[in-house]
């Protein structure tokens, strides 16, 4: 009963949401009494690698290749790895890349998919696990009944654990992948935190009021080394971009805490956020429905609230 | 060109979810199915094309896997602007087996471009369109926000970890799109409202197919507490809460 775990690098380096998926492997392994396998696609040097040994890496294969991401070449990578190394069950991260491979791999083995699954299996024998279902307004458990089975984690349910342990550098030939696509450009966000990766999201809603209205609330993101997000209206209108947008059709996020700022709380808004640690909510109106869902709530005008925000929590980061 | 668009019938995402008295199903009695938000954009999407390159783009057509109770989704999707509606009568099952009937239904069939919404908002599974691109064999790319077509050639825009990408790529391709893709929904017209019932709306029989996994059990999520109201003019408590009581800062 092995496992395989595919892991994602961003230009040859990899994030602590790799550690997780890696210490999350480790833990899946042993609870199936088998040996976990990691697989790399891309350029990644061998001590990057090895450094994932103290997560809990046995083997890791490393497929070179420089054929950026194509769903059909790399889940073809993935399911061959699967095959060589004698996984019965692979695991990714449910992100943009887990997304769109996972489905592919699952086809190719003749596996049951559960994507985005909370934490470890709530059984191993059958293999039952818990996810989110109705957009967070639900939970579900399901059971894979296929031999082989792949999932995808869902960011920072599982935790990291470290492990005493080497790990082994393989190369896995990937001379023969070719691509179904052409790249024509890569845009890479530069100096901004990311807002699926972020411990802190400072989001701005309608009560913002306009798109010049931002300074203010990038600044408290800025002192709490925050990701910046917004509501769908605001999105809509054009005030930020539609990647900042959080909720049911946009992101979905879980980070440690969340500011909703001058946003009313809205079912399909809170579908993004219910994963979130902490929920801190300003808003003018004291019957607004975010503050069902929030933790710790201001009525008040965002206006004069914003910056005693950013002062208050600018004293506490220079007293720390 | 023919372009196919994959659609989810689900509950409203407005909908307070019950259960059966043993939780082991979700209880749908009452619910007003819809569109799946991310499917109605693709369609939105499809459509704009259709209406700006009225030559490339010959007919739309619009799938479902599903008990007959899915047809008023589907009359809606031909009422916004499909030409045609193909219902798979196959109902249940997880991703794997709903991939399987879809994939058994277009088999052969001369789409250019399938376009599935990068999930559902029922399941949350982001698994249909990938298994339907890998069952056919075709190319995909994920995760796009835009689509452009330039004679046979098709653009897109997708998120990556970390940024996004312009992509070139041709047909047939599944395209798996996410916000962006369009921006307002289209909405029925009372004109395609009337034209929609006449509109063909082919059933295709099930394929025996396998699921890969089945549902255990349903929970509801656990309560929030009460929220803690602060004085404005003291946001110093905030901190201090949100450093002794919640330590995430």
């Amino acid at each position: 009963m092995s496992v395989l775990v595919y892991i994602e690098n961003r230009n040859g380096k990899f994030k602590k949401s790799t550690y997780e998926l890696v210490s999350y492997g480790k833990r899946l392994a042993n609870g199936l009494g088998g040996s976990v396998t990691l697989l790399s696609i891309g350029k990644v040097a061998e001590d990057e690698l090895k450094n994932l040994g103290a997560y809990g890496a046995g083997t890791i294969l490393s497929a070179e290749t420089d054929v950026p991401l194509d769903d059909r070449a790399y889940a073809s990578l993935i399911a061959a790895a699967a095959q060589n190394s004698g996984a019965t069950l692979v695991v990714m991260a449910h992100n943009v890349t887990g997304k769109a491979l996972a489905p592919r791999v699952a086809v190719r083995l003749n596996a049951g998919l559960v994507s985005a699954v909370n934490g470890l299996p709530v059984s191993y024998q059958p293999f039952v696990v818990s996810k989110k279902a109705f957009s967070g307004k639900s939970l579900m458990q399901a059971e894979i009944t296929t031999d082989i089975k792949v999932i995808t984690l869902s960011q920072n349910t599982a935790g990291i654990e470290t492990f005493a342990g080497n790990a082994a550098v393989e190369t896995m030939d990937a001379s023969a992948v070719t691509s179904g696509i052409t790249v024509l450009s890569t845009e890479v966000q530069t100096g901004k935190i990311l807002l699926s990766e972020a411990d802190v999201v400072v989001s701005g809603g309608r009560g913002m009021r306009s798109a010049d209205n931002w300074e203010p609330l990038e600044e408290l993101a800025g002192v709490l080394g925050a990701a910046t997000a917004c509501s769908r209206p605001v999105s809509d209108e054009g005030w930020r971009p539609h990647h900042e947008h959080v909720g049911q059709t946009g992101k979905v996020v879980a980070p440690n805490l969340y500011f909703a700022l001058g946003i009313s709380g809205a079912i399909q808004h809170l579908a993004g956020i219910s994963s979130s640690k902490v929920i801190v909510a300003v808003n003018k109106d004291p019957e607004a429905p975010i503050f069902s869902a929030a933790d710790y709530g201001i009525v008040g005008d965002l206006q004069t609230v914003l910056p005693k925000m950013t002062e208050a929590f600018r004293k506490f980061k220079s007293g720390n | 060109m023919n372009i196919l668009v994959c659609i989810s019938n689900v509950p409203d995402t407005t909908t307070r979810i019950k259960y059966s008295a043993d939780m082991k199903a979700v209880d749908y009695s009452g619910v007003q199915w819809i569109i799946n938000p991310w499917d109605e954009l693709a369609l939105t999407r499809a459509i704009e094309l259709k209406e700006a390159h009225p030559a490339l783009v010959q007919k739309i057509t619009v799938i479902t896997a599903g008990g007959a109770d899915a047809d008023p989704t589907l009359r809606k999707a031909l009422a916004c602007g499909a030409d045609d509606a193909i219902r798979v009568d196959a109902a249940g099952g997880d991703s794997l087996f709903t991939a399987t009937q879809l994939a058994h239904a277009v088999k052969g069939e001369p789409f250019d471009v399938i376009l599935c919404g990068i999930e559902s908002s029922d399941y949350n599974g982001s698994a249909v369109g990938g298994m339907l691109a890998e069952l056919l064999d075709y190319n995909s790319v994920s995760a796009v926000s835009s689509l452009n077509l330039d004679g046979n050639s098709i653009k897109v825009t997708r998120e990556i970890d970390g940024g996004k990408q312009s992509i070139e790529t041709s047909a047939p391709v599944v395209l798996i799109v996410q916000k962006g893709i369009a921006i307002n929904p289209r909405i029925p017209s009372m004109r395609g409202i009337m034209t929609a019932r006449t509109k063909p709306l082919k059933v295709v029989a099930a394929t025996a197919a396998a699921p890969g996994s089945k549902v255990v059990g349903y929970q509801a999520p656990p309560q929030k507490s009460a929220c803690k109201m602060i004085d404005p003019e003291n946001i110093d408590e905030l901190v201090h809460l949100l450093h002794t009581e919640a330590r995430v800062i």
